[in-house]
């Protein structure tokens, strides 16, 4: 007895190592899977911050024009149609051709002429219609440089690369170290990116066409979801009976905040475009399905507000003669309300991060115009984010990661609302 | 008169519907003695009034919007030869839409044909007719119902009462949306794919073993038919949720696992919120990490080794889509091991096992029902994933169980069929809404078994 007693203490002692070593490794695995997350979070955001910082800056190159009105087509006292349909590429031409005067042959005036963004013809035009006094006068501009030699202003180019793997060419290059040497280069905080609409040149292309879009669509949604989620989680917890219709309601909330996001687009092509004819690419459709869309969070959101609330109050007010609906909207709603708006906010912060089902209702147009109501043509910002990821041009790349910097801004802030308010919420 | 010119002017009515019911409940009570001869308040009369202007007047609106174009269709197209009428539908559609385009301004007039011009001739002077006829309906309607309204209210009327039914059922409308939003996805998925097995037969559909959605323009051209195979679709999306999975539940549960049963109070509030960010990523952003980063890193580390991976492969689409539902594993598995009671973990401590013990051989096994359900949960998350497949997986349908590859999936057909224009009749977009059905039926099926799993465990515990 003793003996045997004594072999399985010996026993257990003996494994004991191995299982202490067990236990720290497995605390290992633990912490690994943590810090996988860690890692994976951290090179994500790292990634596009890296990526779209430079998108917030754009290089200027400071060019001599001459407003010459021969150049310009125009006769000396110009009306302002004449000014508006004047060839100002002609002006930017001349005056980047006496910088460089040993440029002769046709494909070196090209790559010359392509260091210039196109948009400096449309800024040129505006200074001078906005000051005709200016026509057959020189003055010396900052011009939007174009997205290659922008890039490689930055920084951006590997010049050990071979002449035709890059986007900028070797005589390019010359002309612009020349340029920086001079001090004709500047870098400056790119606000067009902020009041542009989408452009096929990633040096013109900006992102508030798409953040109207994001706030009508947002709008929309919220006006539907809001008061339809609030009503149906009141009528569930309040007024509805126990019976089979309570039953299948709440089975199809709990579904529907399962359904894939694309099959809500599939629903909206479906009913709100082919059968009633809706706009097509409109905020209005597109609130109309992320409303659907977000609808459940906000309802089981609003019902553990609801619930949380405590029946006191409801006794309280139905005891002093407060009909039942007085009793929900007069006392329980305004104590449940900061949860209410969580939810609420949390499904809009869903909304603004959804892009697939907006695929399906053609909110992927190309979208220069900003939007002036719900039923403009419109794109919102993470489809944007798309369409210019799918873009073949390299300049777009940072572009995207701006916009995903800002789209990424505003869900930070609506969150950290939400954050606060639950706080506060909880400390009552 | 435009809608929201109507739908305004109708909320101007309803404001005068109430100071009239509030109004004429208080010269009633002035006439029978005062105010506390009033069954309720004076303003639960106006707004008596005032839902009797609105609801009759919404809902005719509603109803006529809904039904202008159908209306004006049938008539525009009544006064077509009947030559026209007889063209193919697609065609006619066409036909039409020019019509429409021209009369709404927007589609030149040098598109048209005479008889086109006239007929849009027609749809502009119909169409303003209807306006103003719509404008008149829906005034006389909310008119007759507020007046019905304001020449029932007595002192004796119980106003609040019939106000709080209103807005009772109201309320129960809404709570129906949900109901109504599942029944629009059923049938607007199903009448279409309904429409596309009539063309393509359902066999083909689900044994086929190719997947090229081409149809010819020319007749007669090679590969007219164009193949509606769903395998290699359903293999695509099987294989990319594997890998996600493979990535998603062993990291997830054993951070749940260490937050919930190792770390400090501390540890666990600060780095719970932290992964939680990882959920609240917009797709998108993945999609793009995954196509621009994640994809050409994994393609320079295969080569690295000597190993062809395509530029667009399964492993680097399905990896992102492992690390967006990270959070999500994570979550449901912490609520389902701290739900296994205490009691277990004690007995099994007491005995002497080592936490790690306690952990593998007895929270696990009692926790596994439900750690199953919260998997299925994820594995039908990943596949529903767009956004994500859409920018870093392929186009072209490979059947392959190999991650290195490109695959495609069925959220990416649906996508690259939908987007751009559409013809409702032919079999490519039909497909569509098939691979919709397919989509919604699975990740339903899913659901409604995990979410029977998770609460069957529960219960167990309950």
């Amino acid at each position: 007895m003793n003996e045997s007693n004594h072999s399985n203490t010996a026993r257990i002692e003996a494994s004991l190592k191995k299982r202490y070593a067990r236990e720290t490794r497995f605390r290992w695995y633990g912490r690994a899977a943590v810090m996988a997350g860690f890692v994976f979070l951290f090179v994500l955001l790292a990634d596009i911050v890296i990526k779209g910082t430079p998108a917030f800056t754009q290089y200027f190159i400071e060019v001599d024009v001459h407003y010459d009105p021969d150049m310009l087509g125009v006769e000396m006292p110009a009306s302002e149609e004449e000014l508006y349909a004047a060839y100002y590429g002609g002006v930017i031409r001349d005056a980047l051709l006496q910088m460089f005067p040993d440029v002769s042959s046709r494909s070196q005036r090209q790559e010359l002429f392509g260091m210039i963004s196109l948009g400096a013809e449309y800024e040129l035009r505006d200074r001078v219609v906005n000051n005709p006094s200016l026509l057959g006068t020189r003055e010396s501009v900052w011009l939007r440089a174009a997205s290659e030699a922008n890039s490689y202003l930055k920084g951006q180019v590997d010049t050990s690369l071979d002449e035709a793997d890059r986007q900028v060419s070797d005589r390019q290059i010359e002309w612009l170290d020349r340029l920086r040497r001079e001090g004709r280069t500047d870098a400056r905080f790119n606000t067009l990116f902020f009041t542009a609409g989408d452009s096929r040149e990633p040096e013109l292309a900006g992102i508030k066409a798409a953040l109207y879009g994001s706030f009508f669509t947002l709008a929309v949604t919220f006006v539907l979801a809001f008061p339809i989620g609030v009503f149906a989680a009141v009528y569930l917890e309040e007024f509805a009976a126990r019976n089979r219709l309570t039953d299948l309601i709440e089975i199809n909330i709990n579904n529907l905040a399962a359904v894939p996001s694309i099959v809500f687009g599939l629903l909206g092509l479906a009913v709100f475009i082919n059968f009633f004819e809706l706009p097509r690419s409109a905020p209005l459709v597109g609130g109309i399905v992320l409303a659907l869309m977000t609808l459940p969070t906000v309802i089981i959101t609003s019902r553990a507000a609801i619930q949380s609330v405590s029946p006191s109050i409801r006794e309280a007010a139905l005891g002093i003669g407060a009909s039942k609906l007085q009793t929900v909207f007069h006392h329980v709603l305004p104590v449940a309300m900061p949860g209410i708006l969580t939810g609420a906010i949390i499904g809009m912060a869903q909304a603004l991060g959804e892009s697939a089902p907006l695929l399906m209702i053609g909110m992927v147009a190309f979208i220069m115009d900003v939007p002036g109501g719900v039923t403009d043509p419109s794109t919102v910002l993470p489809v944007q984010i798309f369409l210019w990821a799918d873009s073949p041009e390299r300049g777009f790349t940072e572009k995207t990661s701006a916009a995903i910097m800002v789209l990424m801004g505003f869900l930070i802030m609506m969150n950290g609302v939400a954050i606060y308010l639950r706080r506060r919420f909880e400390n009552k | 008169m435009q809608t929201t010119t109507v739908f305004l002017t109708l909320i101007a009515l309803c404001v005068v519907g109430y100071y009239l019911g509030r109004g004429r409940s208080l010269s009633l009570a002035d006439r029978a003695g005062g105010y506390r001869f009033l069954h309720s308040l004076p303003r639960h009369y106006g707004y008596m009034a005032a839902a009797w202007v609105a609801i009759p007047g919404l809902l005719l609106l509603i109803l006529w919007s809904g039904l202008e174009s159908r209306i004006l269709y049938e008539v525009v197209m009544a006064q077509l030869p009947e030559s026209i009428r007889d063209m193919e539908p697609s065609r006619l559609a066409l036909y039409y839409n020019q019509i429409l385009g021209y009369a709404r301004g927007g589609v030149g007039a040098a598109e048209l044909n005479e008889q086109q011009l006239a007929a849009a001739e027609y749809y502009r002077d119909l169409s303003a007719t209807l306006a103003w006829l719509k404008a008149a309906a829906v005034f006389a309607v909310a008119l007759i119902g507020g007046a019905l309204a304001l020449r029932r209210v007595a002192p004796a009327v119980r106003a609040r009462n019939h106000v709080e039914a209103i807005i009772t059922w109201l309320l129960f409308g809404c709570s129906l949306i949900a109901v109504l939003t599942t029944m629009g996805i059923v049938l607007s998925v199903l009448f279409e794919a309904v429409r596309f097995f009539q063309i393509i037969p359902l066999d083909n559909f689900l044994l086929g073993l190719e997947w090229s959605p081409q149809i010819a323009i020319r007749e007669g051209q090679v590969g007219a038919e164009g193949s509606f195979g769903f395998v290699p679709l359903l293999v695509g999306t099987l294989l990319i949720s594997a890998v996600a999975m493979f990535i998603a539940v062993p990291i997830g549960l054993m951070s749940a696992i260490y937050l919930s049963e190792y770390a400090s109070q501390t540890v666990r509030s600060l780095t719970k919120p932290v992964l939680e960010i990882l959920a609240g990523v917009p797709t998108v952003v993945y999609g793009f990490f995954a196509a621009l980063t994640v994809a050409p890193f994994i393609r320079d580390t295969g080569e690295f080794l000597g190993l062809t991976v395509a530029s667009e492969s399964a492993l680097a689409a399905g990896l992102v889509v492992g690390i967006m539902i990270i959070p999500f594993v994570m979550s449901l598995s912490d609520d389902i091991i701290t739900a296994v009671p205490d009691s277990l973990r004690e007995a099994s401590l007491g005995m002497g096992a080592t936490l790690n013990e306690t952990i593998r051989k007895v929270l696990l096994p009692a926790a596994l029902p439900g750690i199953v359900g919260g998997v299925l949960l994820a594995v039908s998350r990943a596949i529903g994933e767009t956004m994500i497949v859409v920018m870093a997986a392929g186009l072209s349908a490979n059947l392959t169980a190999n991650p290195l590859e490109a695959v495609t999936t069925i959220t990416v057909q649906i996508v690259t069929l939908l987007v751009g224009d559409q013809e409702f009749d032919s079999p490519k977009t039909l497909a569509a809404f098939a691979l919709g059905l397919v989509l919604f039926f699975v990740t339903l099926m899913l659901n409604v078994i995990a979410l029977y799993v998770v609460r069957k465990y529960r219960e167990q515990y309950e």
